[in-house]
């Protein structure tokens, strides 16, 4: 591969808080974040969980410079968690930007790209419902015309500016200061993969030389939930159950998914500009393939075929050989015909070996991240691999496979390698 | 430019203007536009009730079976459409031995529709007006009575890329993506790239949209970005002119197929354009202004040329500059028109006033993800037919804007090169060059 990539900096969002330290403790000791939802009262919905990120985790005026404050008015939740784990992981990666405080940019603001997954925003309902009330006559029945003419006034100016996809690598290019391409993918779960993808082409085209990317989504919104209970992909579940069984990957008695918010931003570099700044490597890009599932239900299915097209090509980027993966990080919703679709394209393109690799479940703890779900992932393969450990016991770990498998039906396998291994 | 070559060999698009090539392309000749009032919804009160609709459009037209695709998003039945006119023309479909494994796609495709009604109905319904918030319960309730789940379920931005895949069997790379005004030029200069590295060997790509529904024109509303010439819609769209009051909003799609050089000469095709060149970069300033300066878009044109190996100051022997037309962006904004002006003059520089730019924004509306898209094949357009559509309403010219707008009338013109402009909201540059077919 031209123009070798490296990860030097993370920083995930899950219902644990900011940053890898409290994810990855959780993932150690086996805990769940999916709780009680807060964010509404669920009681009434089929899944009255989440895997939420506690209310006194994350306060965004805090973190942000002091300049930007204001700006924190119009971020809507994924805004926010995306300009959150950008902190994290630009700090983390040991970098000055525009965001972290004084001090000249440790890179060229021009020569910094910046991708982020995001998902389909859904507007806050009761900021919606004010104005619709407004709208309404005095049966309540509502109208268009007075709508057009008071309803619309009760939205603030900059209220589609919320909800917008790209809004969040909007705000996090005008912290951090990165001019460098930009972009906002839109492929569910693989958003992130395929973001980091763009993001390691832009930097091997020469169009910059480091990139945040990642994703960020929270869905725990009534509409949204209401979609995806629509789609067929949440677990039924009552006030009371077990939130920690609630989601059972690869399990035969697997009944769906828990939604999760969250997600992260990575920092990914050009190999030799990491070297020449004194960065610590925390793994290597080695291969990130995409490809498409073509089935008739792309809401609880997914092509085995297809999934393990995409390791097979990974595999060649990286010039590895099956033999070479040493543990995978699958999308492990607990949507059973996703699933399966995983664990057989392992087999497929792994041979028998690969189903009984070591695989590391993070829906359980953290809940269906969605367009952040492949951050997550990535995150905790990079810091795995950093630790040469997986969560509860010390191992080897040259390569490791991240596979997603999108609502939507869009595939990725990325191989991440321990630096000396690529 | 390095890696393999790109070129084009189909294209197609629905558009408020039409939904052929042909009958569009004449309308724009003529500087003719279709902008009238809204009758998707009663928008008779809001600030802005017109826009360019697309009317009678039949999207199972363009699909072998219509039951496979469901119940699409507007998007996806637009994406569906224009994306079979492109894989037609292209003559893919004709080829014996197509590794579908090899084809991918990459859309900048917006949203769907939220089904504003039953939401509405929903939300009233279980509203508690003491809190000021709704029962979440009620809501569950009332949703389940007035919500179409199969409909809310297609509103996804990626629906259009899943069904384009389902109908030509496309296997290989997919992605979309959403930076509003950019998204269908980005998604295309990302696709060459993907070409370019050899990762496939034809992309399926472009854009789709509609935000012609009740929140989007409230959105734009609240910002104020839309024109409000309500008495006036056919003059409404007014880019580069004194006047000029805000975008009038589009809807519609466009798609090209993008091929690797040796593909398509391998197969035979025929080549209607280049794409030598790509550049793309964020403003980082202001979540609703353009940097003063215009330093994104000159960077974002910048680095197109550089990839074409254009010199933009530079002249051949008759002095012609080597970029013959631009597409500008050209919303009819006051901020975008006069910073892309200045951004394209410090690009340009001395040669900047020689070169005709058009907004066909002005004819067509904004199609906001689409735009990037149906503008490109606008190009290929006019290298073909030797005109340049003009930018029509364009009576008052901005005393500060001092470019060859083209204003009102179109002009003959040969041109083998088109630079294309599309800058979104949020600070998203994008800039692609086109060129005529070269040995």
């Amino acid at each position: 591969m031209s123009r070798p990539v490296a990860i030097t900096g993370i920083g995930p969002v899950t219902a644990f808080g900011l940053g890898i330290e409290p994810l990855w403790e959780a993932l150690e000791a086996n805990e769940t974040g999916i709780k009680p939802l807060e964010a509404y009262d669920g009681t009434q919905w089929n899944c009255p969980f989440g895997g939420e990120l506690p209310k006194d985790a994350f306060a965004i005026r805090k973190l942000v410079p002091k300049h930007y404050r204001k700006a924190t008015k119009v971020m809507c939740r994924d805004i926010e968690l995306a300009v959150g784990g950008a902190l994290f992981a630009v700090k983390d990666a040991g970098l000055t930007t525009a965001g972290t405080g004084e001090g000249e940019p440790t890179i060229a603001p021009d020569r910094v790209g910046c991708h982020i997954g995001a998902g389909l925003i859904c507007p806050d309902v009761n900021e919606l419902g004010e104005a619709f009330v407004v709208s309404c006559d005095d049966d309540m029945t509502f109208s268009l015309g007075h709508w057009g003419r008071e309803g619309m006034q009760h939205l603030t100016p900059l209220w589609l500016l919320k909800y917008l996809p790209n809004m969040l690598a909007c705000h996090v290019t005008i912290v951090h200061d990165c001019q460098g391409p930009s972009n906002t993918i839109t492929c569910w779960e693989s958003s992130a993969p395929l973001s980091m993808a763009e993001s390691m082409r832009v930097i091997q085209r020469g169009a910059a030389d480091a990139c945040l990317t990642g994703g960020v989504e929270s869905r725990l919104n009534v509409l949204a939930t209401l979609r995806q209970q629509y789609a067929g992909r949440i677990v039924n579940a009552s006030v009371g159950d077990d939130p920690a069984t609630l989601v059972r990957p690869f399990a035969e008695d697997a009944g769906g998914t828990v939604l999760g918010e969250g997600g992260g931003i990575l920092v990914i570099e050009a190999l030799e500009n990491a070297r020449e700044r004194g960065a610590t490597i925390k793994a290597m890009i080695s291969g990130i393939a995409c490809t498409q599932s073509i089935t008739d239900n792309i809401l609880t299915e997914a092509s085995a075929d297809s999934i393990a097209d995409a390791i097979t090509l990974a595999l060649g980027q990286a010039s590895l050989s099956a033999h070479d993966i040493d543990a995978v990080v699958p999308m492990g919703l607990g949507i059973p015909g996703i699933d399966r679709a995983e664990l057989e394209a392992l087999r497929i393109s792994l041979g028998e070996r690969g189903p009984t690799l070591p695989r590391v479940l993070l829906t359980p703890a953290t809940g269906n991240c969605c367009a952040g779900h492949g951050a997550v992932q990535l995150a905790v393969a990079t810091r795995a691999i950093e630790l040469q450990r997986l969560p509860g016991r010390d191992t080897t770990l040259n390569h490791v496979l991240i596979l997603t498998a999108s609502q939507g039906g869009q595939n990725t396998a990325t191989i991440l390698s321990q630096e000396s291994g690529s | 430019m390095s890696g393999r070559r790109v070129v084009i060999t189909g294209s197609g698009w629905i558009t408020p203007m039409g939904h052929d090539l042909d009958s569009v392309w004449k309308r724009l000749v003529a500087g003719d536009t279709m902008v009238g009032p809204i009758d998707r919804f009663d928008a008779a009160t809001f600030p802005t009730s017109f826009a360019n609709q697309v009317r009678d459009y039949d999207w199972t037209k363009y699909v072998e079976s219509a039951a496979r695709h469901g119940q699409p998003g507007m998007h996806t039945a637009f994406a569906l459409g224009a994306a079979r006119q492109a894989w037609n023309a292209s003559g893919l479909g004709d080829m014996d031995g197509l590794d579908r494994r090899r084809c991918g796609l990459y859309l900048g495709s917006g949203e769907g529709a939220l089904d504003f009604d039953s939401y509405q109905k929903s939300t009233t319904a279980s509203w508690q007006k003491d809190l000021a918030k709704i029962n979440e319960g009620s809501w569950h309730a009332a949703a389940a009575e007035y919500i179409d789940g199969a409909y809310e379920v297609a509103q996804e931005p990626n629906e259009p890329i899943t069904h384009i895949a389902r109908e030509f069997g496309l296997r290989g790379p997919a992605f979309n993506c959403l930076t509003a005004c950019a998204a269908s030029t980005q998604a295309i200069g990302e696709a060459c790239d993907i070409l370019r590295r050899g990762d496939a060997d034809v992309m399926i790509s472009g854009g789709t949209h509609t935000m012609l529904h009740v929140l989007g024109i409230t959105g734009f509303n609240r910002l104020t970005a839309l024109s409000t010439r309500s008495e006036d819609p056919e003059h409404a769209s007014r880019p580069f002119s004194r006047s000029r009051g805000g975008f009038v909003m589009g809807e519609g799609s466009g798609v090209i197929v993008l091929e690797s050089l040796e593909h398509a000469e391998a197969r035979g095709a025929t080549i209607l354009a280049e794409v030598t060149g790509y550049g793309s970069s964020a403003d980082a300033y202001r979540i609703t202004d353009l940097h003063p300066d215009g330093r994104g878009p000159a960077a974002a044109m910048h680095a197109a040329m550089r990839e074409a190996g254009i010199d933009p100051k530079r002249c051949d022997a008759q002095g012609r500059p080597e970029v013959q037309y631009i597409s500008a962006h050209g919303t009819g904004t006051q901020e975008n028109d006069a910073i892309e002006t200045k951004s394209v003059k410090l690009v340009f520089g001395d040669n900047a006033p020689k070169i005709p730019m058009t907004s066909i924004k002005s004819m067509m509306g904004h199609l906001i993800c689409a735009a990037g898209a149906v503008e490109l094949i606008t190009c290929l357009l006019i290298m073909r037919e030797g005109i340049i559509p003009p930018t029509i309403n364009l009576t008052d010219p901005d005393p500060d804007l001092d470019l060859d707008y083209v204003p009102n009338v179109a002009r003959a013109a040969t041109v083998d090169t088109c630079l294309s402009n599309s800058f979104g909201f949020g600070g998203q540059n994008d800039t692609l060059v086109v060129q005529r077919p070269r040995p």
